[in-house]
């Protein structure tokens, strides 16, 4: 049974749950720092995945698709930026709004583009395409981890220091965790605190798209209705736990990726499907179960 | 004179701007599938509004009955300053227990129908509660905890129709008919169910819980200041509880009301698409958690949405612009709505356990 479930090809699959939850947390992981408390990263992932498959159905490129994802997730960024930040609606109220647009929009739009309800599913549509590093593949485990995955995996890996970095280091970094945790004393410095938001906003949206871009054109190459499926939550739930921490971010998104991974191989043996689906929703309230007896216990 | 041009300016021009607004959001997305905006517009108010013998327009009240009741739901929480937006969940619950027990159990019909309904609002309560143990108990955030538990009970709904309890014969993921005596009668002379009594019931209960009550004057007050409440010494957790149970409750009673008057079974995911519960959050938010506001709201956007899909009937324009007017206009009304209760400071971490 184990070795059934922990084969290599199981080990292929991790990366690929793992990415869309990683980048889109990473995401929210600039707007927790920054202050702007953005519980929509499901409306700017599902935005990215659509916005992907039509750059890349018009562009007949991965890559247009990927910036399309980009600038689809940006344009949610800024419709935030502009309802939450300039005309100072209450953010949870703007994230359930965005995220009913999102779902909303992307319905009506693959209607209204393509023809067609419920999935889009064209040759025209090109997806990322896999690259294999020759000397890391013959590893076990760690080989069909790291190699063969799309260049949106290996972006992610990267951005986990490169954010840490940025925080640590970078003007702009420091500016968003000033805003984060004392936007009057940044205001002092003659820096505007929303200007800073509106940055970590854009960000955000870029890399929520990116992320939707790996659902729709990495995974599989079609766009579902809906097809976020709760992982732009799971984001958020990361987010929250780690307080938008890069390290710490990225070892749960790496537990949820095995957990949906895990799902999706049981469900090839024979496990009813909405068991399987759940998985990730039930492991969430269990590794925070486990989050708190342990920060209880070290705090004893 | 003076005066009254502030007030116009202040109070009158943002409302025609949100009008403008959606108006524009309208023909923009009306043209781009080249549909007839003039038939769409008649499209839309024949859908929400007319039809024969009113059909229609019974339909838009029967909708604005379920969404309203969930927007009661939630408004108690809101109103205790426990952000729950788990009410899919327990409406889901409730209306998967309701037909269960109504298809299991074998009894007199008003009894069965007394007994399920009681098991769904049970239902609807446990699943809050157990959203709120998650934060009391494990320190998970209400928040991300209620909002999780949507998923897992919509899956467990999914299965038990598909499997154990199927209506194999109908071959549709759904249960059995509940009896057909069970069913909630029209009002005579048209084709409303009696439903929307239930909900009455519900509101005069849930106003004059809140307004007349020991409890529901704490919760407002843990709602208004949850610092004040817990000097004072109230029972700040207990409260918490109650009120969640309340909300869940009434969340149940909704998805039995949606069981016995409109779809007489459990249809596989006949709950969340209509997506009952989250613009019953957003009537709430609409009016600013005013509780006799709430039915309008609830109706404006039972309206929209069986607008839209007489619309998508007539002019071929796709239902789904309901959605994209609905969080549109709370865009638009955001910054005028949000109220002293969701915007302080420590509900942005979805007030923590130990907060």
């Amino acid at each position: 049974m184990l070795d059934l479930l922990f084969d290599p090809s199981f080990f292929a699959s991790v990366p690929r749950f793992v990415t869309p939850i990683l980048l889109a947390a990473l995401g929210g992981a600039l707007c927790e720092r920054a202050g702007v408390f953005n519980i929509a990263l499901e409306g700017f992932l599902l935005a990215g995945a659509f916005a992907a498959v039509l750059g890349s159905w018009f562009a007949g490129s991965a890559y247009a698709g990927a910036l399309a994802a980009m600038i689809g997730g940006i344009l949610m960024g800024l419709v935030f930026a502009e309802f939450n930040l300039r005309r100072g609606g209450d953010a949870i109220v703007v994230s359930i709004a965005i995220n009913l647009l999102a779902a909303g929009l992307t319905t009506y739009l693959l209607r209204a583009i393509f023809n067609v309800t419920g999935a889009f599913n064209d040759a025209g549509i090109v997806g990322f395409k896999a690259i294999h590093l020759p000397g890391i593949a013959a590893i076990p485990f760690l080989g069909p981890l790291l190699s063969g995955q799309t260049i949106l995996f290996y972006v992610a890996l990267a951005m986990v220091p490169l954010l840490h970095m940025f925080f640590a280091r970078h003007r702009l970094g420091l500016r968003m965790r000033a805003t984060g945790e004392n936007p009057a004393a940044l205001q002092a410095g003659g820096v505007s605190p929303k200007r800073v938001q509106l940055w970590a906003l854009v960000g955000c949206g870029a890399l929520c798209g990116l992320g939707g871009a790996q659902l729709s054109i990495a995974n599989v190459n079609l766009f579902v209705e809906n097809m976020s499926a709760g992982r732009g939550w799971i984001a958020v739930v990361a987010v929250l736990l780690t307080r938008g921490r890069p390290w710490p971010l990225f070892a749960i998104a790496v537990i949820f990726g095995v957990v949906d991974s895990l799902s999706f191989r049981v469900q090839g043996l024979g496990m009813p499907q909405q068991f399987t689906d759940m998985m990730p929703y039930l492991a969430t309230p269990i590794v925070l179960t486990a989050l708190s007896w342990w920060r209880r216990r070290s705090a004893q | 004179m003076k005066l009254g041009d502030g007030i116009f300016a202040r109070e009158v021009v943002p409302w025609l701007a949100v009008v403008f607004w959606i108006a524009v959001v309208l023909f923009v997305l009306v043209e781009l599938v080249s549909s007839d905006f003039g038939a769409a517009v008649q499209g839309f108010i024949q859908g929400a509004f007319g039809g024969r013998r009113l059909a229609y327009l019974m339909t838009t009240l029967s909708r604005a009955a379920l969404i309203t009741g969930m927007a009661l739901s939630v408004m108690l929480s809101f109103r205790a300053g426990l952000f729950n937006i788990g009410g899919e969940g327990q409406l889901v619950a409730g209306g998967l227990v309701a037909a269960l027990v109504a298809v299991l159990v074998p009894g007199p019909p008003l009894l069965i129908l007394a007994l399920s309904i009681l098991a769904a609002m049970a239902a609807g309560a446990a699943w809050a509660l157990l959203a709120g143990a998650l934060q009391l108990y494990v320190g998970v955030p209400l928040l991300v905890g209620s909002l999780l538990l949507n998923y897992p009970i919509r899956y467990i709904a999914s299965y038990l129709v598909a499997h154990p309890y199927r209506d194999v014969a109908s071959g549709m993921v759904q249960s059995h008919l509940v009896p057909q005596a069970t069913w909630l009668p029209y009002f005579p002379g048209t084709r409303l169910d009696i439903g929307i009594l239930f909900i009455v019931v519900a509101a005069i209960f849930a106003v004059a819980y809140s307004h007349t009550t020991v409890h529901g004057y704490q919760s407002r007050m843990n709602g208004l200041s949850p610092d004040f409440a817990r000097t004072v010494g109230l029972p700040v957790n207990r409260l918490a509880l109650q009120t969640l149970a309340m909300s869940g409750a009434i969340a149940g009673l909704v998805g039995a009301i949606a069981v016995f008057g409109i779809h007489h079974r459990y249809i596989d995911g006949m709950l969340v698409q209509p997506l009952y519960a989250w613009t019953g959050i957003i009537a709430v938010l609409l009016v600013g958690m005013i509780p006799w506001l709430v039915p309008i709201s609830g109706f404006f956007f039972a309206a929209i949405q069986t607008g839209a899909a007489g619309m998508e009937r007539t002019a071929g324009v796709p239902k789904e612009i309901a959605l994209v007017v609905q969080a549109v206009i709370i865009l638009l009304v955001a910054s005028r709505v949000s109220g002293a209760l969701l915007s302080s400071s420590d509900r942005k971490a979805g007030g923590g356990g130990d907060a």
